[in-house]
């Protein structure tokens, strides 16, 4: 019985083609819009999560301000902080504007950070030629510097900067290294940067205080209790001052994203529902028009024996298919613009079966839910008005 | 020969804002297997709904209706359908059948509804389309058939599943006295092979091709002239 149903249903849609296209339509449009919004936000959402990674998942910053009396940390500090479990190293960051001469070039405002060893281990792709800071340039305050990939096209075109001298704030600096040319982030790049040992850095900028500690993690996912050990560790360094320090989780960070992308994703997607809710009525107007239109039909069955329940099946699944198509066409359409943006926005197109299932299950929902009106109306038909019906 | 329809004291009452209206009045009639039937009855008369009834479209106010040793009273929808299915074979006035179908799907409708696997029913249908004379025209669509043509194919459907009763409504209404005359001649023929018919008109001349007219006139039933 069910395939006959399936059948007859099958033969009134393409019986009436152009109103069956429309009410398709009002679906597909729906169900493309849900499945394109959230396949371009999870898109989005991934591409700007692996962005923040990038910046360092593993990494813990720390900005101290200090109190009167203590404006920064201290290597003591730095070596209590180092020993914090799960944690595989710190790297403090000195930074400052200052002037820079080579041959008779001068340039001023060149920006100027303080790294250590630890930084150079972590960061290893950051190194195009030579080779970086290590523990000793640290300990003895050695007068050496990286350079900055832009920066040193514009000094040095044609020859070679590793091993030329530069004066940096007055004081003569061996150059030992070049930096890979550096894509940037949302945290600026290190084209125009000149990087120090961290120790000569406070000497050469006349920095008393350590400001910015980067804490590399050897389990991100310990960050939390890593950054109640840092915080226990600050707040004594600081004698339990208020707003003396910072501790920024690049995975809370990438958390909070993901909880405003998450909100974003069923925002769209309501906004989107509006439209398949608007396609079910469309579905559900269509299917009482043929309920009426075909009023003599249901009657004429009835005579020949059909029981209510198969007049309501028949005009069930004649809505469904219609939703079902709706959905099926509107998922292509929908994977098609998700495709389309994720080539103009660049990010990774991904889609999940979660998302399949979804726009199926919806419309397969949405034409259960607006056929039942209609299909049960037809199966109430009296038999006897029904025939008289013209 | 064996009772096949049993109507006792039917009564059809409707209301029309609180007033009563007795549209058939203590009927009694009974039909035995192999009769050819009209009830013959100006319009008004109640005879549509005599029909309905019978037809097991609709149930009586009061008294006692047996079709087929089922008793019809308090019977439910699905098990009218079903009755409708078994018991009736419908022939419309206006032929009723679906324009989208061609004549053999026409046909085959009953039996979908009765449970025939799909060879069987297009064996049958096929079957019975040659029998009133159809086998050339089973792909036509209705709109390719004349008037007579498109009657045959209704009366094929009705008698595909093999009814207790043929049950026709003004067969001829639709039809010009000639075509009339042979679709008249066709039921005869279904009659002399031992199919039961009742047959409902407000017309004398086609009431003569039965064995048996029964007349009715305002809701009451009064045994006719025998042709």
């Amino acid at each position: 019985m069910l395939k006959e149903s399936m059948k007859m249903a099958w033969s009134n849609i393409i019986h009436n083609k152009m109103r069956s296209f429309l009410t398709v339509l009002g679906v597909l449009i729906g169900v493309s819009s849900i499945i394109a919004l959230i396949t371009i936000v999870q898109g989005a959402t991934g591409s700007i999560t692996s962005q923040i990674s990038s910046l360092g998942a593993d990494k813990i910053t720390i900005q101290a301000m200090g109190t009167r009396l203590k404006q920064g940390l201290n290597e003591n500090d730095l070596v209590q902080l180092s020993r914090v479990n799960n944690v595989s190293g710190v790297s403090p960051t000195v930074s400052g504007k200052t002037s820079l001469v080579y041959d008779r070039n001068v340039k001023t405002g060149v920006s100027v950070e303080g790294k250590n060893e630890v930084y150079f281990k972590k960061e290893s792709d950051i190194l195009a030629r030579g080779r970086g800071v290590n523990i000793l340039d640290v300990n003895n305050k050695n007068s050496i510097a990286v350079i900055g990939y832009d920066l040193a096209k514009e000094l040095f075109f044609g020859t070679e900067p590793v091993g030329q001298q530069i004066l940096i704030n007055g004081n003569t600096v061996t150059l030992v290294g070049v930096l890979n040319e550096s894509s940037g982030s949302i945290l600026g790049s290190t084209n125009n940067t000149v990087i120090m040992p961290y120790t000569s850095a406070m000497k050469t900028l006349g920095v008393r205080n350590i400001t910015s500690v980067d804490v590399y993690m050897s389990d991100a996912n310990e960050s939390e209790s890593i950054t109640n050990d840092l915080t226990t560790i600050l707040n004594s360094a600081f004698n339990y001052r208020e707003n003396t320090f910072s501790v920024l989780n690049m995975q809370n960070i990438i958390d909070v994203i993901g909880n405003i992308t998450g909100m974003l994703t069923l925002l769209l997607a309501g906004i989107a529902s509006i439209s398949l809710l608007v396609g079910g009525i469309g579905i559900m107007n269509m299917m009482l028009v043929s309920v009426t239109e075909r009023t003599t039909e249901i009657g004429l069955r009835k005579a020949l024996g059909a029981e209510p329940a198969q007049i309501q099946l028949q005009f069930l699944i004649e809505s469904i298919f219609i939703s079902l198509f709706g959905g099926i066409l509107g998922l292509i359409l929908g994977i098609i613009i998700a495709l389309s943006a994720a080539v103009i926005m660049d990010f990774t197109f991904t889609i999940t079966a979660w998302t399949i299932i979804l726009a199926v299950g919806f419309s397969a929902a949405v034409g259960t839910i607006f056929g039942l009106a209609p299909a049960r109306k037809a199966s109430r038909l009296n038999p006897i008005d029904a025939l008289r019906h013209v | 020969m064996s009772e096949i329809l049993n109507m006792l004291d039917i009564v059809k009452c409707y209301f029309l804002d609180a007033e009563e209206l007795v549209v058939l009045n203590k009927i009694n009639l009974k039909i035995n297997e192999g009769e050819f039937v009209s009830i013959l009855g100006p319009s008004g008369s109640g005879k549509s709904t005599l029909m309905n009834i019978i037809g097991c479209l609709d149930v009586p106010t009061s008294g006692k209706y047996i079709l087929a040793n089922n008793d019809v009273e308090d019977l439910d929808e699905k098990e009218l359908a079903r009755i409708r299915n078994r018991e009736i074979g419908f022939v419309f006035q206006s032929f009723q059948l679906l324009q989208r179908l061609t004549a053999l799907e026409n046909v085959e409708l009953p039996m979908i509804y009765a449970g025939v696997s799909p060879e069987n029913r297009h064996k049958r249908a096929a079957e019975i389309l040659g029998r009133v004379g159809l086998a050339d025209k089973m792909n036509n669509y209705p709109n390719q058939l004349s008037g007579g043509q498109q009657q045959r194919v209704a009366i094929a459907r009705s008698v595909v599943t093999e009814p207790t009763i043929l049950l026709a409504d003004e067969p001829t209404g639709a039809l010009d006295q000639k075509t009339g005359q042979q679709i008249m001649q066709l039921f005869k023929e279904l009659n002399d092979e031992g199919r039961t018919i009742i047959m409902i008109t407000h017309d004398t001349n086609i009431a003569r091709y039965s064995k048996r007219i029964v007349n009715i006139l305002d809701g009451c039933l009064n045994e006719g002239a025998v042709s």
